[in-house]
């Protein structure tokens, strides 16, 4: 009951800001994108409810089409990594051997990189972009969903059902996917939840670094440095994006646990 | 297993991670559309400057050869030189080392004055009120983007309270000190929820363990058990779960660095990337690799040390 509560609590919060990012158009009639160099850096009014930034463009629409931005990477970088790396960790727990062995280097020197530094370097050879940002959090994301679908292949192949399944001469494949695939997986399923927090945080720091979407794309990462040189008289132009962040890893937070609590029962 | 056998063993599973790492840095150059000497000629390239470039950087020889060489100058410290100011990279980096070293350092120490003292308090009545009060700081605090962290204490620190400087490195070792203040604790702020939740549970375990038990039923006040038995055993596991977490550590530097306007390494490696400057892009994020994996050997062997068990399994 309670686990129903925290999932329900972290889906609604994270559905909230999902349909507004979905009809933006709705809710605000600015453009993310338009100046108004007449009225910059002003503070809320009725019209403009979060005021301006420095080029007079609204920061509460820029808000909500950042979550557009943001919200798509971050869960666009997680689904590649998740299958790559759900794939190669049933692959290498069943099989072990060399090919095992090989993977498990190469996960080892992934491993050896701090992220942001890979992902800093990664991005700097292909360009700035959604697609640099995509495939550079991929190359490394992989790597956690590997060894924990491997570790739980390792613990479910000595099991009963799976010599069961053995003895009766299923064809392995049908016995990975069919068998194996269902019980190993739902602990990579919840740690995606956190990953997609990550992948969120690693867009919008890059994007504070000049790293990330290019300017002017409304994006939460590069609203924080735009609004840092105004940050005593105009606060919340930094502050805000960054409180998103924060309540869309704490939304994810709760799905995570309550999916934990409810694939425990 | 001896202790002896057993760092041989760890220091021989080091060798194909050195070698993935520095086949990955040297690929880096490679993959990066365009000729190293057009950027450093602009719009003076014509191709009989190209050609002297190339030559001078090693590149028209095959590409095994300028792997061994890359390979051989890293054993040597030589890290190739600046596109920019013709600097040895090694060099620049190192002198920008003290700073990181001071941020990661403080980051480290802040981070353990946070964490160490709620874990044990979590830890010590589980599930009650206060446990699950810090239970939920990882929720909150593993959300946090970096660069956020930084922004809000350099708001309320650095301009509302004027205690502390908001940027720079200063210039005296007094200096450095106040001004690697707010940095070292924006990085606590991030490190520690890390370190609270998986000391709590180490904590838990150690509360559940045997000796534990024995020490409760010779009569020794709790107070004691937390601070003579567990305590111990805590800052072994903070050794260990610090070791694992290192690579995050050093990759939150890079990112404070850059709020803070500290000239370490993270900052220059940033800089360059705008400059296009490849060799200190590449020299520093093998530097940092490097760190990384002797850390989590240092990690491992120390640990290795203070508990017998790890080498007997």
């Amino acid at each position: 009951m309670k686990s129903n509560r925290t999932l329900y609590a972290g889906v609604g919060m994270l559905g909230t800001i999902v349909l507004a990012a979905i009809f933006a158009p709705l809710i605000t009639h600015f453009d993310p994108t338009e100046q108004d160099l007449m009225h910059t850096l002003s503070g809320p009014t009725a019209l403009h409810w979060l005021g301006t930034d420095s080029l007079g463009r609204d920061v509460f629409t820029r808000i909500i089409y950042g979550a557009r931005i943001d919200l798509t990477i971050g869960i666009l970088a997680v689904l590649l990594p998740f299958v790559i790396g759900v794939f190669l960790g049933l692959v290498t727990g069943w099989f072990g051997g060399k090919f095992d062995a090989f993977i498990m280097r190469i996960v080892d020197t992934v491993i050896a990189f701090p992220f942001y530094v890979l992902a800093i370097a990664l991005v700097f050879i292909f360009g700035p972009g959604v697609k640099s940002i995509v495939v550079a959090i991929s190359l490394v994301g992989w790597v956690a969903y590997c060894r924990i679908v491997r570790a739980n292949v390792l613990v479910a192949k000595a099991q009963d059902y799976v010599h069961a399944a053995i003895l009766t001469g299923l064809p392995t494949r049908r016995i990975l996917r069919r068998h194996l695939l269902p019980n190993v997986v739902s602990q990579a399923i919840v740690f995606s939840m956190s990953d997609i927090v990550l992948s969120i945080l690693a867009i919008v720091s890059l994007g504070y670094l000049g790293l990330g979407v290019p300017i002017p794309t409304a994006e939460w990462g590069s609203m924080i440095q735009e609004g840092q040189p105004y940050i005593l008289q105009q606060w919340w132009i930094s502050t805000i994006p960054g409180f998103m962040v924060v309540i869309v890893g704490f939304s994810l937070s709760l799905i995570g646990d309550g999916l934990v609590a409810r694939l425990e029962r | 297993m001896s202790y002896l056998t057993y760092v041989g063993k760890r220091l021989l599973q080091l060798l194909p991670v050195l070698f993935g790492i520095s086949l990955f840095v040297f690929t880096l150059v490679h993959l990066i559309p365009g000729d190293p000497a057009d950027v450093l000629l602009g719009q003076n390239a014509t191709p009989e400057r190209v050609k002297v470039i190339n030559h001078e950087l090693g590149i028209d020889r095959p590409i095994w050869i300028q792997y061994l060489h890359f390979v051989w100058n890293a054993f040597h410290f030589s890290l190739g030189t600046s596109f920019d100011n013709k600097q040895p990279v090694a060099q620049l980096i190192a002198g920008r080392l003290p700073a990181t070293l001071m941020l990661l350092s403080g980051g480290v120490l802040l981070s353990l004055v946070i964490a160490l003292p709620l874990a044990i308090l979590a830890a010590s009545k589980r599930g009650a009120l206060r446990d699950q009060m810090v239970r939920a700081i990882p929720i909150i605090g593993l959300g946090m983007p970096q660069v956020w962290v930084g922004i809000m204490l350099i708001l309320f620190f650095g301009l509302r309270f004027r205690i502390f400087p908001v940027s720079g490195f200063g210039d005296t070792f007094p200096e450095h000190l106040r001004s690697i203040f707010l940095p070292s604790l924006c990085i606590a702020i991030l490190l520690s929820p890390i370190l609270i939740r998986s000391l709590r549970a180490s904590m838990l375990e150690i509360l559940d363990s045997d000796f534990i038990l024995t020490a409760r039923s010779k009569g020794i006040s709790q107070t004691r058990i937390t601070f003579i038995h567990v305590l111990r055993n805590a800052i072994i596991a903070s050794v260990t779960v610090l070791g694992v977490n290192i690579a995050y550590l050093v990759g939150s530097t890079v990112i404070v660095e850059r709020v803070f306007v500290i000239p370490g390494s993270g900052s220059l490696m940033i800089d360059a990337i705008s400059r296009r400057d490849y060799p200190i892009v590449q020299g520093v994020t093998l530097f940092f690799a490097v760190i990384v994996v002797l850390v989590n050997l240092i990690t491992d062997l120390v640990h290795a040390a203070l508990d017998p068990r790890v080498v007997l399994k």
